[in-house]
C-alpha cells in the first residue's frame, strides 16, 4: 500500500483544499494551486473531492508503485508514462505493483495532480494535509518529496493487479477555455492607478514571467503608475493582483503571505484561479472586469460542473467496485 | 474576501478599533467565515460563497448586511481584556547584530538601547509575513530605526528586531531586513502545540532582559510567559 520516490521532482508537495481559520496568526491557507484539477482527480478515483492529492511541478518526481492502486492524473499534462507506456490525463487508471510512473515533458500547464483511491496516509496539521513549507508542517513531513520517501496509502485496494486505463475520461475543457481572458474585480486600490494605467490594465496583454512559484506569479507588461503614496500592510488573498514598485504586476497564489503592503489593483475571480495557475511562461493574458454578482455565479456554476463530473465518475466506477 | 477599512494609518487608536471589531466578529462568527484577519487598520473576512449562496441571492450583499449589523451593535465602552505576554530577551553582543550600529547612529549607549526597548509594553498591531510573526510597537523614537537597506538572507529564529517604530521576533530562520538587537529563547512558534502561535492580535508584550547564561539554560516551563 505505498509508493516510493525513485527520483525527486523540484517541488512536489501534498495539498488539499487548504488550511483555513489561522490567517490571523500569519498562517496562510495554502492548498492545491488548481482546485479544479484536484477535484477532478479525486472524482476519477471515487474519493471525497477534498481528499489530499500529490501536486507536481515539472520536472516531477519519478514514483514506484509498490502495491496496486486506482489512480488518476489531472491538471497539467506532463506526458505521463507507466513503465514507459504513455497514459492520459483525466482518466481513471489501475496500476499494478512494481510499476514506475514518470513524467517526460510539459505538453500543457504548470501544476499536475495525482489522486489515489482512498487517499494518501499523511500527517495533518491544524486539520489540513496541505504542506506548509514555511512552518515545515502538514502533508508529507512538512516538505516537498525527496528521493527515498515511501508514502503509504490509506486503503489497500488490491482489486486487480494490472495496469489498465478505463475507456472514458472526464471532460475538463470548459474549466480552462479562453485561458488568456482572466476575469477580475476592482481591487481596493484600483483607483490609485492613473486613469491611463487603469485603461492599460484592462486593455493590454501581460506576459507570464519565470519569476513564479506557489507564492505568486510575476507578469511583464507596460509599466503601470499610481498617484497615491504607500499602503499600510493589509490582508491579501489568492488571486490578489498587486502593483510592485517597478510598475509591474504580481498575482498572489495559494502560498501567499497573509498580509502585504503593495497596492491591490485587482482581484482575479475565484472561478478563474485554475486556468490562471496553468498559464505557462511566455504565454499572454489580459484582464476583463466583471461584476461581483457574475463572479459569484461563475464560481457556483464551476462547483455544479464539478459535482456533475463526480456523479458521472461514481456511475462509471460502480461496476469496478461492485463487480 | 471582504475588507472593512477602519482607518488609513498606523495608529494605536485605529488598531484598537480594529481589535474591538475583530472580537465582535468572532462572537458573531458564521459557519461560512473561513478566516477573520485583522491588520493595522483593516479587517478582512474570507468567506465561502458557495455556502452562503445556498440561502442567499448575493453572498456579498448578505455579508455586508451581516457586518453592518455587527458594527451597529458594537458598544465602544466595552473593554476587551488583552493578554500580557512576557518575552525573555538576551541582548548579548553575539545575538545583537545591529545594536552597535544603532547605538552609534542614535548616539546612545548599548545599555540605554536595552533599557529603552524593555521599558514599556508593546501592542501587537497584527500578525503576518510569517506564521507567528507579530508586528508590535511603537518603540521609543530614540531607538526607531529604518530597515537595513540590503536584507539579510538568513536571520535566526528568535531574533528580536526593530523596523521603524515596529519591533518583532522572527519565528523561524528566514530572510529579513529588520535591525537585530537580541534573541529570545522562547519558542514563539511551536509546531507540536495545539495553539502553535504564542501571540494573538491585540496582546501586550513586555521584553524582559536575561543574561546569556539564562538564555543558554532557558526552561520555558519555569518562565512566567503569560501574566494572569
Amino acid at each position: 500500500m505505498s509508493m516510493e520516490v525513485i527520483k525527486a521532482g523540484i517541488a512536489d508537495t501534498f495539498q488539499d483544499t487548504g488550511r483555513y481559520g489561522h490567517q490571523h496568526l500569519g498562517i496562510n491557507p495554502g492548498g492545491a494551486m488548481d482546485l479544479v484539477a484536484m477535484h477532478v482527480a479525486n472524482a476519477l478515483v471515487r474519493n471525497e473531492l477534498n481528499e489530499a492529492v500529490l501536486e507536481l511541478c515539472f520536472p516531477a518526481s519519478v514514483l514506484l508503485f509498490k502495491k496496486p492502486a486506482l489512480i488518476a492524473i489531472s491538471g497539467a499534462n506532463f506526458y505521463a508514462e507507466l513503465n514507459g507506456r504513455p497514459v492520459p490525463v483525466n482518466q481513471s487508471i489501475t496500476v499494478s505493483a512494481g510499476t514506475e510512473l514518470k513524467f517526460t515533458k510539459v505538453a500543457k500547464g504548470v501544476f499536475c495532480y495525482i489522486a489515489i483511491h482512498g487517499g494518501f496516509s499523511l500527517s495533518p496539521w491544524l486539520n489540513s494535509n496541505s504542506t506548509n513549507q514555511k512552518a515545515h508542517a502538514g502533508g508529507w513531513n512538512g516538505r516537498s518529496l525527496q528521493k527515498g520517501d515511501v508514502i503509504e496509502f490509506k486503503n489497500d485496494v488490491s482489486i486487480i493487479d494490472e495496469t489498465k486505463m478505463f475507456p472514458w475520461r472526464a471532460n475538463v475543457f470548459d474549466f480552462y477555455k479562453e485561458a488568456e481572458n482572466i476575469q477580475f474585480l476592482r481591487g481596493l486600490e484600483f483607483d490609485w492607478l492613473h486613469s491611463s494605467s487603469q485603461e492599460k490594465l484592462m486593455k493590454e496583454f501581460f506576459t507570464m514571467t519565470r519569476v513564479r512559484d506557489r507564492m505568486g506569479y510575476r507578469l511583464k507588461g507596460d509599466v503601470l503608475s499610481k498617484q497615491h503614496g504607500e499602503l499600510i500592510s493589509t490582508s491579501a488573498t489568492f488571486g490578489t493582483v498587486q502593483l510592485l514598485p517597478d510598475g509591474q504586476l504580481i498575482i498572489l497564489m495559494a502560498d501567499h503571505q497573509t498580509t502585504g503592503g503593495y497596492p491591490r489593483v485587482a482581484q482575479v475571480i475565484a472561478a478563474d484561479r485554475s486556468k490562471l495557475v496553468q498559464i505557462n511562461v511566455g504565454e499572454r493574458i489580459s484582464f476583463r472586469k466583471i461584476s461581483l454578482q457574475d463572479a459569484e455565479d461563475l464560481l457556483l456554476l464551476q462547483r455544479k460542473m464539478l459535482k456533475q463530473i463526480q456523479i458521472t465518475c461514481t456511475v462509471h466506477l460502480k461496476d469496478f467496485f461492485n463487480p | 474576501m471582504l475588507t472593512i477599512c477602519v482607518g488609513d494609518s498606523i495608529d494605536l487608536d485605529v488598531n484598537k478599533k480594529v481589535f474591538h471589531l475583530y472580537h465582535q466578529l468572532l462572537k458573531n462568527r458564521h459557519i461560512s467565515w473561513l478566516d477573520i484577519v485583522p491588520a493595522y487598520a483593516t479587517i478582512s473576512i474570507v468567506y465561502d460563497v458557495v455556502i452562503i449562496r445556498q440561502q442567499q441571492f448575493s453572498a456579498f450583499d448578505w455579508m455586508k448586511s451581516q457586518i453592518e449589523k455587527v458594527m451597529s451593535e458594537i458598544q465602544e465602552e466595552t473593554i476587551i481584556p488583552s493578554r500580557q505576554v512576557n518575552v525573555p530577551v538576551c541582548y548579548d553582543a553575539e545575538f545583537a547584530w545591529d545594536a552597535d550600529r544603532i547605538s552609534k547612529e542614535k548616539n546612545i549607549s548599548f545599555e540605554e538601547l536595552i533599557a529603552l526597548h524593555t521599558s514599556k509594553s508593546y501592542h501587537i498591531f497584527m500578525i503576518g509575513f510569517l506564521p507567528g510573526f507579530a508586528y508590535m510597537g511603537p518603540v521609543d523614537p530614540r531607538i526607531a530605526t529604518p530597515r537595513i537597506s540590503t536584507p539579510r538572507t538568513r536571520v535566526l529564529a528568535g531574533s528580536v528586531g526593530i523596523a521603524g517604530e515596529q519591533t518583532g521576533i522572527y519565528p523561524f530562520n528566514s530572510p529579513g531586513g529588520w535591525n537585530i538587537i537580541g534573541r529570545t529563547p522562547l519558542a514563539v512558534f511551536d509546531l507540536s502545540a495545539a495553539q502553535p502561535v504564542l501571540f494573538q492580535p491585540g496582546d501586550q508584550v513586555k521584553f524582559v532582559p536575561i543574561a546569556k547564561e539564562e538564555f543558554l539554560s532557558f526552561d520555558q516551563s519555569t518562565f512566567n510567559v503569560l501574566d494572569s
